[in-house]
């Protein structure tokens, strides 16, 4: 089961992915977390126990913390987590930011479900 | 005969007088008897004067000193009147360069009219230009949920025909009923966007409509921080809301006001991101917007932690063409047009208070009558 924690300031993000991942959930292959910012996304990460989630799809733009600072803490606090970056702007700048921070994957909206999918079910 | 003087020639001596142009004897000199013994008899001598000392002289003198005056005077007199001509066709030829000068000047007032006109449109193009990007990111997002609740309904839809169980069929029903309604409130969402554009670029009415000026100045600072984001992706500050709920409608031009709080926005993100640059640790940016009701006014008060405004500075933010930003980055009106829409458009006020290296204040006062 792949445990995932999204972080989003969209609050119809948590619809959104519920939906598209509907069954995936139901049949126990993944498992939705939602945070709608960054502060909230690193108490949710500090409170786990056991420490099982696999990867956290973040967005750029997000009034306070931004994803890339969240980014930059969970590289250097929690090494293992896998970190996907989503934004609304795919341009380079952001790209090489994210990627040079340590992101380990990186994905534009409109999000295309079905690549998201197969990249999260691919995690090892 | 008072000019004349006698000179005696005696017998036994001569003496000869030397007699001084006036006539008087300054010299006498005695000859021995014998070097004109001859002499016997003493006789008269006139002597006229000196031809210089005749009268004719005098007169032929008087005459040509006459002549010289009347004919200096008359040189005199041609050359003033010469000069006066010269001064009269100097003063024309002046007049007329005068002339040319204010026709001149008055084409190139026209020309600077023009010319302000064309700036104060390309300001408000350019401060479009900076709405553009943040309305494209606020119109990306409903899209993106417009789409996928669309074609998730679709699927939803498709799988109910095969789903036998009633208690399954009815949370599909529901799920799609909900992704109905958030399909509806996004596309409202992007509508209200899109208005707010036409009427930040369409030419402002005169008339004045009763506005909730919450919702205005909420809508505006997401657009502006958009646009910020837009133009640097890696800026970002925390922002403040703190809007007194219930204020009353006030009669504004909502695209002018929509304009000025989009421009002091743009100048507290600025603010907020220069100060950023300097002090990078421990500094956390933020901008807060505040509205609340005074004495038959409402008070809308945008508060940025930024690197602030000098003191020396503060009076001239207003004057057009100002700016303390890099060319091209602000044309130097934004403030100037704010004055202008809310002190002369609206009967407000708008002031500014600051310290520098700790906030800057704007204050807008809109009367609610």
């Amino acid at each position: 089961m792949k445990k995932i924690l999204v972080v989003d300031d969209e609050h119809d993000v948590e619809h959104l992915f519920l939906q598209r991942f509907r069954k995936e959930i139901r049949s126990g292959l993944m498992e939705m977390n939602f945070a709608f910012n960054g502060e909230d996304a690193l108490t949710f990460i500090k409170s786990l126990n056991p420490y099982d989630v696999v990867i956290v799809l973040s967005d750029i733009n997000m009034p306070g913390m931004t994803g890339l600072e969240l980014l930059k803490i969970i590289k250097s606090e929690y090494k293992t987590l896998k970190v996907m970056m989503i934004t609304a702007y795919g341009d380079e700048s952001n790209y090489n930011n994210a990627i040079s921070i340590g992101a380990d994957d990186f994905m534009s909206k409109p999000v295309d479900f079905s690549a998201l999918k197969e990249k999260i079910l691919n995690i090892q | 005969m008072k000019n004349k003087r006698f000179l005696l020639f005696l017998s036994c001596f001569i003496c000869v007088s030397t007699i001084n142009s006036y006539g008087n004897i300054v010299e006498k000199t005695f000859f021995q008897d014998g070097i004109s013994a001859s002499i016997q008899q003493h006789t008269l001598l006139t002597i006229s004067l000196p031809f210089w000392k005749s009268w004719w002289l005098t007169a032929f003198m008087a005459l040509i000193v006459t002549l010289v005056i009347f004919f200096y005077i008359r040189l005199r007199t041609n050359s003033l009147i010469n000069q006066n001509i010269q001064l009269e066709e100097k003063v024309n030829l002046m007049t007329n360069q005068l002339q040319d000068k204010n026709t001149e000047l008055s084409n190139s007032m026209e020309n600077q009219r023009r010319l302000q006109t064309q700036l104060i449109v390309s300001e408000k193009m350019a401060s479009l230009g900076q709405l553009t990007a943040g309305i494209a990111h606020e119109i990306q997002n409903p899209l993106n949920f417009i789409n996928n609740f669309s074609e998730l309904s679709v699927e939803l839809l498709e799988e109910f025909k095969e789903i036998k169980e009633e208690s399954e069929k009815l949370g599909i029903i529901d799920d799609v009923k909900q992704n109905l309604e958030k399909i509806v409130i996004h596309g409202k969402r992007a509508d209200s966007i899109v208005k707010s554009m036409l009427q930040h670029s369409r030419k402002a009415p005169d008339e004045k409509i009763p506005t909730d000026i919450n919702k205005l100045v909420e809508e505006f600072f997401v657009l502006a921080y958009h646009g910020m984001r837009a133009k640097d992706p890696g800026f970002n500050c925390v922002l403040e809301k703190l809007l007194e709920p219930g204020l009353p409608l006030v009669p504004v031009i909502p695209q002018e006001v929509s304009r000025v709080i989009l421009n002091i926005f743009n100048n507290s993100f600025y603010a907020v991101d220069e100060r950023g640059k300097i002090e990078e640790k421990n500094y956390k940016p933020k901008v807060s917007i505040s509205t609340r009701r005074t004495n038959g006014n409402i008070l809308i008060k945008i508060h940025d932690n930024g690197k602030g405004i000098p003191p020396e500075i503060r009076e001239k933010i207003f004057n057009p063409f100002f700016t303390t930003k890099p060319a091209g980055d602000g044309t130097g009106l934004g403030l100037s047009i704010s004055y202008d829409i809310i002190v002369n458009g609206h009967n407000g006020e708008l002031f500014v208070d600051s310290v520098p290296g700790e906030f800057t204040e704007f204050n807008i006062s809109l009367p609610i009558k």
